[in-house]
Parts: structure tokens; sequence; C-alpha cells
């Protein structure tokens, strides 16, 4: 029986794993199709899912238009959830693993979510002369975040970017699409801090 | 629209120009370094201040002027006086002397903290005077996201010329003439391309804009697509009409949203205009573009894998032949080039294909557009002629090393290039000397580094680059990327011996012979050239043998 509740399972294991390669991604063959079917149902009104199924539309349902799609999908979510992938694939009907190994394949697309806020640290060759290292370190050493990790309550994710095209501002880190160039460590650390605490008093407003 | 009426429109717009007359005009850069250091908010300031005080000016954003490291940029005209690093409390006192006052402000005009005497005219500072701005020539002048401002600029003049006086074979030939080659880093001759896709018979072919420039460290398709995407567009078009296309494709970075708007935005307003679309200006020619957003991932620079990839596909790359100018998108002839190569192209319709030709050197014609980072005083875009030596472009247009410390190395070609060492400045910078120097044009990046940094570092930040981005496909790259890494990883830990550097550079030859795209042939670039030019510091930091090896081997 294909319920809420293994779905939910399914989603935890793949949370867990999905860091690794070794994801199976005989996993994603468990969730039915019929799986993805009523999580599309149950929400069908949500209107990310909505848009994306008016891009899919748009696009004719063309199996060639998967990465745009994927691209309307990430911009909606934050990052694709496993049942929207199902409900791509069942649209421009492509087999699960097709959908799934081009996700995994771009760095741009992520299963997991991203957080709240982004930081990410460009470590092109500019900035790796110039010390996005030292900023790395540091966002490791006092936040405790490495490359790809996000806070426990999702308010902060850290990424990596191989190279944002900033290259005479080195160092250069994106805060939730803010491009800073020339930061030091203590810099970004204090913009993070400037970030997320704005969300903080906006959220008890 | 078609070619009667598209006169009219930009003789209307010429009048409407003749009635500004001498109206200053303020431009300033929205370029992505700009925009980044406050370019924005810099231009609200102005257009209050202009309001407020009721100034006679007109304020136009541009895209990237060069210079992103003295950011952000405001130039006025007449005069094209360019000042650097401004904030908003700097702008009334700004109007104020320049525009009513008739005085420059000094110490704000570029590059004023490093010169004793700061040029008034832009143009006149060594940075610019070295230059030959071909690629870049309207970038930073005009608004990009205005079609009239290209229109007035000579915009689609060579489009017109070619459709209605010359035959698709007279536009290869011009190309030929001009000996123009790929700017994405390979250097095929651009003209040779062009008719290998022209003389395959087929209903359908394709022109792609490769605009995935994933090599860090460059951004110059970046700020043309930026800049002047009208010029990328009419270059499309215009190679759409000599090999018969009637579909194009630009390929953009995900990372680079701005480009993305701004391309967009361009081919809706040349779909308006009748630029794109079915019987383009009244002629038999139809053609369009449609944009692709990539996904972040290198290997899809590669053409192979870039086609994989606009098809909706894991970006693989597969072996060629046959080349994608045979079978390549869908099947079909594809003519692929680089957004540097397609800025080129309406140039030189314009001019001549002999006026080209006579830029640069003997087997490297024109200009070339690199993007000066890393340890450099001027840092940003410039574009100067082919042969033009690595010796003036750091010190005379870079204005030498930060700080005042010593050269150690350029890196050129990214992840795929190699570094040049302080006895090699003298190089000319063209296709074949940089090979002979084992590295590689590539897309222009140029990363100049000093003496701090390590070049076995150097070399282990590019392994790790190209280890990650190795699409798998074949095991050379997939699993010789990974072994050099480690053993890369090994040396800078310094645990390494005399035998794992002898097993890395015989690694580093297999990879490069046998890998099957361009990714794995070139990833052992960077470590074969600083192994070439910095070996001592290789040799300095392994050890003859270690107990380990005397008991396994």
């Amino acid at each position: 029986m294909m319920n809420a509740a293994f779905l939910k399972m399914i989603n935890v294991i793949v949370e867990e794993f999905s860091h690794s390669y070794l994801v199976p991604s005989f996993l994603t063959l468990f969730m039915k199709s019929s799986v993805a079917g009523d999580w599309v149902t149950q929400h069908a009104k949500d209107p990310r899912v909505k848009l994306v199924a008016a891009k899919m539309k748009k696009e004719n349902y063309r199996p060639d238009a998967l990465i745009e799609i994927l691209h309307t999908a990430q911009n909606a979510f934050g990052h694709l959830p496993l049942p929207i992938l199902h409900f791509i694939g069942k649209g421009l009907k492509l087999p699960g693993s097709r959908v799934y190994s081009t996700v995994t394949f771009y760095h741009f697309f992520s299963l997991k979510s991203k957080g709240e806020h982004t930081c990410l640290v460009c470590t092109g060759t500019a900035c790796y002369v110039k010390g996005a290292q030292a900023i790395l370190n540091e966002l490791e050493d006092k936040l405790g975040l490495k490359i790809g990790e996000v806070t426990k309550d999702n308010k902060l994710g850290v990424q990596a970017a191989r190279c944002i095209g900033a290259c005479g501002l080195a160092p250069a880190v994106v805060l939730d699409d803010e491009v800073h160039g020339k930061v030091l460590p203590a810099d970004v650390l204090a913009m993070i801090h400037e970030k997320t605490n704005a969300h903080e008093q906006a959220g008890t407003e | 629209m078609n070619r009667q009426e598209l006169n009219n429109f930009i003789e209307k717009e010429k009048e409407k120009l003749a009635e500004k007359g001498s109206k200053a005009q303020i431009r300033v850069c929205c370029g992505a370094g700009c925009l980044s250091s406050g370019a924005e908010e810099l231009m609200n300031s102005l257009k209050e201040e202009i309001k407020a005080g009721n100034i006679d000016a007109e304020i136009i954003p541009t895209g990237c002027m060069g210079p992103c490291n003295q950011g952000p940029l405001v130039k006025f005209d007449p005069g094209n006086t360019i000042y650097q690093k401004l904030e908003t409390g700097d702008v009334a006192p700004l109007l104020n002397s320049h525009l009513l006052e008739k005085t420059p402000v000094t110490e704000k005009l570029l590059f004023a903290d490093s010169r004793e005497n700061p040029s008034l005219n832009a143009d006149e500072d060594p940075y610019f005077k070295k230059q030959l701005r071909i690629a870049l020539k309207d970038c930073g002048h005009l608004d990009p996201e205005k079609i009239e401002d290209y229109l007035l600029l000579n915009g689609y003049q060579a489009l017109d010329k070619a459709l209605f006086a010359m035959a698709p074979e007279d536009v290869i030939s011009e190309i030929k003439q001009s000996r123009l080659r790929g700017r994405g880093g390979a250097g095929y001759p651009t003209g040779l391309k062009w008719e290998s896709v022209y003389r395959y018979v087929n209903d359908q072919k394709y022109v792609i804009c490769n605009g995935d420039e994933g090599d860090p460290g460059a951004f110059m398709d970046r700020s043309l697509l930026e800049g002047n995407p009208h010029r990328i567009l009419e270059g499309m078009a215009l190679a759409a009409y000599a090999i018969g296309a009637s579909k194009g494709f630009a390929y953009i970075r995900g990372e680079y949203p701005l480009a993305i708007k701004r391309f967009e935005t361009a081919i809706k307003q040349a779909r308006k205009l009748g630029l794109l679309g079915k019987n383009i200006l009244g002629s038999e020619f139809h053609f369009d573009v449609e944009v692709r957003i990539g996904a972040g991932a290198f290997v899809c620079g590669e053409e192979t894998a870039l086609i994989a990839s606009i098809e909706g596909k894991k970006g693989n790359p597969r072996p060629r032949p046959p080349y994608p100018a045979e079978a390549g998108l869908w099947g079909k002839p594809t003519l692929i080039n680089n957004v540097e190569t397609y800025a080129a192209i309406a140039p030189i319709i314009n001019n001549g294909g002999e006026w080209y030709s006579e830029i640069g050197t003997a087997k490297s014609a024109g200009t070339k557009v690199f993007a000066l980072a890393g340890k450099i005083n001027n840092a940003g875009l410039i574009e100067v002629p082919m042969g033009t030596t690595l010796r003036e472009v750091v010190y005379d247009i870079g204005g030498g090393i930060q700080g005042g410390g010593k050269f150690k190395a350029a890196q050129t070609g990214g992840p795929s290039g190699g570094c040049i060492p302080e006895e090699h400045l003298d190089v000319k910078m063209d296709y074949e000397s940089l090979v002979n120097l084992g590295s590689i044009m590539g897309s222009g990046g140029l990363i100049v580094m000093d003496e701090s940094s390590d070049m076995v570092d150097v070399a282990r930040y590019f392994m790790e680059f190209c280890m990650d981005e190795s699409c798998g496909k074949c095991v050379p790259c997939r699993v010789g990327t990974k072994m050099m890494h480690d053993l890369l990883q090994k040396i800078c830990q310094d645990n390494a011996t005399r035998i794992d550097l002898e097993r890395l550079e015989e690694l580093a030859e297999y990879v490069k012979e046998t890998s099957l795209c361009g990714l794995g042939s070139s990833a052992p670039n960077p470590l074969l050239s600083t192994l070439r030019h910095f070996r001592e510091e290789y040799e300095n930091r392994v050890r003859e043998t270690s107990p380990k090896h005397n008991v396994v081997d």
C-alpha cells in the first residue's frame, strides 16, 4: 500500500542520503507514479504546483524541455522535492530514472532544501587566489556549516559556486541573490547575521 | 517591418537624438561588477539630484565599461570622463562641479588613486590607450536594454548588408578572409566551420551560441551578453543566413541571470522590429532565437555536451566525428560558436574581412578579450590585439601587481590551461605562443598570481575542479582526475615520495591522450605546466623514499 506514511519514509531516506552518490536511484522506483499522483492531487491548489503544470503545458510537454521545467520547479520550491520530479516525469512521459539522473547531474538542481537564506561563496580562480577558502573556513568555524550544509532551523545554507563571473571583485559571495565583492571573512559573517536577524524581526511583527 | 520601414524608424531616432543636441549624458555602468558595488543606488541618487536641481542631463544605464575593480563607474559625455568609486554622497557635489561649474573633480577621476595625473578623457589613460576594442566597442556606451541605441550605432547594418547585397557564400568568404578563429578557446578557424555546415544539405540546420562560460576567472561572455546583447544576436543572425539555418539557441549559464534577462529582452525587441522571425526585413530569410538556461555543469561548454543539454538531457559529451557540423542538435547540421566570436561578426561584415585580418599576428588575427583578475591592480575586462605581450597586459594595462608584490605567474585558460612564469612575461598572447608554453588561450581568463601563491596547490585546485566537473562518461577522466587529485593532495600535505611524482606525470600523459572530450584531455594541463615551470616546488616537497614504499614495492 502506497500511503502518505510510506511516502514520508522514502523522503526521509532520500533526505538522509542524497548528499552521496550512493543514493540508490531504485529508491525513486518505489515511488510509483500513483504516489506522485496522490501527492499532486493533495497539493493541486498549491500555486507552486500550478506554476510547474503551466510551464509544462507551455512547453507542450516536450521531453527536451525537461531542464527548463526543472528550473521553473526549483525556482518555485527552492529545491526539487521527489514527488514533483515524478509529476514532471509523468507529464513529459519520461522515466523517473531519466529525470532523476538529469537532476543529479547538474549542480544547479538540488534535492534538498537550500535554506531560507543562502550564502553562496564563489570559489572561482580569482576568488581562490584572493582568499575564498578563508571565508569558507570562517563559516565552518563560526557557524559549523560546510559547503552544501544547512542550519538545523533551515535558516541558512552555505553553498559554493564555480565562478559567478565577478572576478574583478574577488573574493565574492552571493547572499540571497545579492552579490558582494571584495569581502573579508568577518564581513560575510556580519552580513549573514544581519540577514538572519532581520528575518527574525520580520517574523515577530 | 521591412527594410524601408526600419530605415524610417532609424531616421526618426536620429532626429530625436539631434533634438537632444549637446545635452549632457551620464552613463552609469550597470555591469555585474559595478552593480554589486552599488551602481543601482548611485543611479537612483543621480536621477533624484538631476530632478531636484533641474539639471539638463540624461542618465543612461550601460553594460560593463571595463575597469571593474574601480567601480561603481560613471561616465560623463561629451568629454568621455569617467569617475570611479562613487558613493551616493558624492553625487551632488560631482554634478555641481562637473556639469554646472565645468570643473572636473580630479580626486574622483578614474585611477586617481594610482596615477599622478589621471586623464580627463578616459581613452587617454594607459588602461584604454593600449586596448583596441572591437567586440567590446559599444559595451559600456549604449543602453543594452534599448534596441534604438544599438541601431543608432550602425546596429543591424551588417545584417542588412548581408541580406540584400551578399550571397551566403560571400558572407562565408568574408569571414574566411578575416582569419577569425573561435574565441571559445580551441581557436578553430570560424570561416572553415561555417563553410562545412553550409555544405551539408538539410532542410533544418541550427545555430547555437555557446554562452556557458564555465571557466572560472573568465567573464567576457557575461559582459558581452549583458552589455551589448544585440551585437551577439546580429552575429547569430548573420551566421544563420550564411549557413542556411532558421533556428538558433543561445545557451547561457544559469549563474548569469542578468545576461539571460537582457538577452531575452533583446530577442523580444528584435522580433518586434522584424529583425528576427519570418521574412526578416522583407527578405526571404527566416530566423528566430530561443534562450536555453544552463544548469551549472562545466562540461556543457564542450559542444556535444552542450547539444545534449539543449535536448534536455544530461550533459554527456559523445565521440566526434560526426562533428556537430554534420550531425548536431537533434541530428541536424549545427553551427556552434562562442559569444565572443559572434561579437566579432558584425564588425567584420561592416568593415570587410581584410580589415580584421590586418589586426593581430600572422596566425591569430583580430583582437581578444581578456578578463584580468587576481593579484592585479586594475582588474577588469580588456580587449587587445592578438600578439600583445603578457608584460604589456599585466603592467601597462593591468597596472602591475597589487600591493607592490612580485609577479609569479599568470594563469590562462582556466582548468584547461596553464601557468606562465615570469621569464616568459614577454610572450606574445596568441593561440600558438601560449600552446608552446604549455598553456592555452582558452576563453580569455587571465589570473595573475604573486609570490604568495603555492603552485602545487594551484595545480591541486584545478584538478579538484576537473575531478568534480568530470561527467563520468569515460574512465580516463573520471578515474584519472581523481587519482591525480589524490596524488597532488598527498604532495600538498608533504606525504608524497618521488615515486608519487613519477606516477603523477605518467598518469597526466595517459589522461591527456585517452580522454573522450576536451575536459579530460586538457585536465592535466595546469599540472603539467606547473611541473614544467615550477618543478622545484614539487621537488622540494617530495621525499626520496618512504618506509612504506620500501615494504610495498
